[in-house]
């Protein structure tokens, strides 16, 4: 049974984490995810849970602890932002290539410098090749639900991949909202028991973690865990449908809103989708074709689905809540170009890069994107590929 | 009029963010009247860290450096190698120095740099909204340790000031308290000693003042600087644990 409440998106992810109920946390407090491990800390000391939970003295040593424990055996979950993230960079990667499914809710926070404490993507999208899955999510709802799939996507046999739960810092993890929570033994049941075919101290199978892997196999490994990932998809898949049994919320690998027959849209992750679909609402109301797609999984990146579900528009936005410095576009907008490349050619792409630092995103904002995207439409022509909206120039 | 009291130079004019009854603005006060006194301003370079002190380039007059959490030694370091004849200071909470960023705290001190430290140490990451610290006593309550902090769950508080003193390459470490006239007159000799001995080129040199968090220590700030004298100061004794101008007269 389903049970109402209200929660900020920080509690609904402690609470999921106390339904986990893993056998290790460690973590080290950082705005705008402090309260994760905070809210968790109270139900370790009140032993609603049956977690070690570590205060450890930094990120780098947070990730390190959790990489230890998963190799030990242990369901392990910690949370971070920003630099947090960035001082876990080194050991991302060894999570991900030791296969170790340590699961991280990542509250979405602009990466120092200059020092700010508010959401954009920086962090996490600079993360995107560092071998972890990586889900994002629009609201309290999704941060909740996805930290509880990721607990069963990372563990798959086939997959074995740590996760992020991407979610935006402030505007999702500190606002409060209504939220559907499952009951508590309907999560264990959902993520069952962790049970590692290899772990450190199983008598009967020894085995080293993270041992040099030098010219003869590293390649082979790494070939493996590229494998992981194209398999995670398919895993992606098979979760959210059993979670859609579960309780009713439909999850893919992204969300396709007023697509069918759209032909103008952008491309947009985590909260700003809500903001923007207000806006193709309006749009839709005076008959404009507007469109929006929403990413949820943004590692592996679902190249054939979106291709799919943009083939037939005519002009296309993504916005980014990240820039690459590259001098081209961020990061998303490479990824969805690079889908079309020769498999949906002649869509008109164009980029934004908004909201860096926290700067306020308004749905007169996203109006002029759209008003853009008809004007390419109908002219054809774009124009300047590489924008900003937001900013003073 | 007369005026008999005014800001040091050092600190420029703006309020400060500090919550009521925390003694951030009282070493503040500190550190700017013994820049005022030793004349260096002009040479001064400040290094400010994460936690409650991050907008310290705000309130000191000299040229300021924000490091990232835990990295304002190893900033000082670069800053005072580059040019020598600069005072460089940081000026660094217990989260930053003592957990996220003790690995640099350790070896710029082993290596006997040249700069100056001023070491907050409240017992509680203050800027989070109160976890526990390294530096957490036994039993204190905070927002990660609700029942106070156990030993077999997390252990016992760190002591910088000792654990330094045990290095060949410091030259001062000294623990102070800002919860009386006394301390505070002890501290600002502390400071002023710790400035002094940069510019002398003797090397590194490291005040840990006891502070104050009312606020998250759940006190009012009266209370907050009884709960200092009675349960602090036990456990981090005040006085002098390293001082090579003591060792060498002896």
């Amino acid at each position: 049974m389903a049970k109402r409440d209200r929660l900020s998106g920080n509690e609904a992810v402690a609470v999921a984490m106390r339904q986990i109920n893993p056998d290790v946390v460690a973590a080290f407090p950082i705005t705008p995810s402090t309260e994760v491990p905070q809210y968790f800390a109270s139900f370790v000391a009140d032993g609603k849970v049956d977690t070690e939970f570590i205060p450890v003295e930094s990120e780098h040593s947070a990730m390190s602890a959790c990489i230890g424990a998963q190799a030990a055996g242990a369901r392990t979950i910690t949370a971070t932002s920003a630099n947090g993230l960035a001082l876990m960079w080194e050991m991302l990667y060894i999570a991900a290539s030791s296969r170790l499914p340590v699961t991280l809710a990542a509250v979405n926070r602009a990466l120092s410098g200059p020092i700010n404490i508010n959401n954009d993507h920086s962090d996490t999208m600079g993360a995107r090749d560092s071998g972890w899955i990586q889900l994002y999510g629009e609201n309290n709802q999704e941060a909740y639900d996805n930290l509880i799939q990721a607990v069963k996507i990372g563990e798959h046999p086939d997959v074995m991949l740590p996760v992020m739960d991407c979610y935006d810092g402030f505007i999702t993890s500190h606002a409060v909202e209504n939220i559907e929570l499952l009951e508590d033994d309907e999560v264990k049941a959902f993520v069952g028991e962790y049970n590692p075919d290899f772990y450190l101290n199983d008598r009967e199978n020894p085995i080293s973690v993270g041992p040099l892997d030098s010219v003869s196999h590293y390649f082979e490994h790494k070939r493996l865990q590229a494998e992981a990932m194209k398999n995670a998809k398919k895993v992606i898949l098979e979760v959210a449908a059993e979670f859609e049994k579960l309780t009713g919320r439909k999850y893919g690998l992204f969300e396709e809103y007023m697509m069918e027959d759209a032909e103008i849209a952008i491309v947009v992750i985590n909260s700003t989708a809500g903001t923007a679909k207000e806006v193709v609402k309006s749009l839709r109301a005076k008959g404009v074709k507007a469109g929006l797609i929403k990413i949820r999984v943004y590692r592996p990146f679902p190249v054939d689905e979106i291709v799919k579900a943009l083939k037939k528009v005519k002009a296309l936005a993504v916005l980014d809540k990240c820039d690459s410095f590259n001098a081209a576009g961020g990061p998303l907008f490479t990824d969805v170009t690079s889908a079309l490349y020769g498999r949906a050619d002649g869509i008109k792409v164009i980029n934004y890069i908004y909201g860096l630092g926290g700067r306020d995103v308004k749905t007169d904002d996203i109006e002029k994107v759209y008003e853009r995207l008809a004007d390419i439409a109908k002219t054809g022509s774009v124009g300047e590929i590489y924008n900003y909206f937001g900013v003073r120039e | 009029m007369a005026i008999v009291f005014q800001k040091p130079k050092a600190l420029s004019d703006v309020p400060l963010h500090y919550c009521p009854g925390c003694t951030h603005g009282i070493v503040h006060r500190l550190v700017a009247e013994v820049i005022d006194e030793l004349g260096i301003e002009g040479s001064t370079i400040g290094v400010a860290p994460v936690g409650c002190a991050v907008f310290a380039y705000n309130y000191f007059n000299c040229d300021m450096q924000e490091a990232a959490h835990g990295r304002a030694p190893a900033v000082a370091t670069g800053i005072k190698r580059a040019n020598p004849e600069n005072i460089v200071f940081t000026y660094q909470g217990d989260g930053d120095l003592a957990a996220i960023g003790t690995a640099e705290t350790v070896h710029a001190a082993a290596r006997g740099e040249n700069i100056t430290i001023i070491f907050i140490n409240n017992a509680i990451y203050g800027m989070t909204g109160g976890q526990m610290a390294p530096t957490t006593l036994v039993g204190q309550v905070t927002q990660t340790s609700p029942y106070g902090r156990k030993v077999e769950a997390q252990g016992y508080p760190i002591r910088m000031s000792e654990m330094l003193s045990t290095l060949e390459g410091p030259s001062y470490i000294k623990r102070c308290s800002v919860d009386s006239i006394k301390n505070i007159n002890d501290t600002k000799r502390a400071i002023k000693k710790a400035f002094q001995n940069q510019i002398d080129k003797k090397g590194f040199s490291l005040v840990e003042v006891l502070s104050t968090c009312p606020t998250n220590w759940g006190l009012s700030p009266v209370e907050a600087l009884d709960w200092l004298r009675e349960n602090m100061i036990p456990h981090y004794p005040l006085g002098t644990y390293k001082d090579i101008d003591a060792e060498q007269k002896a």
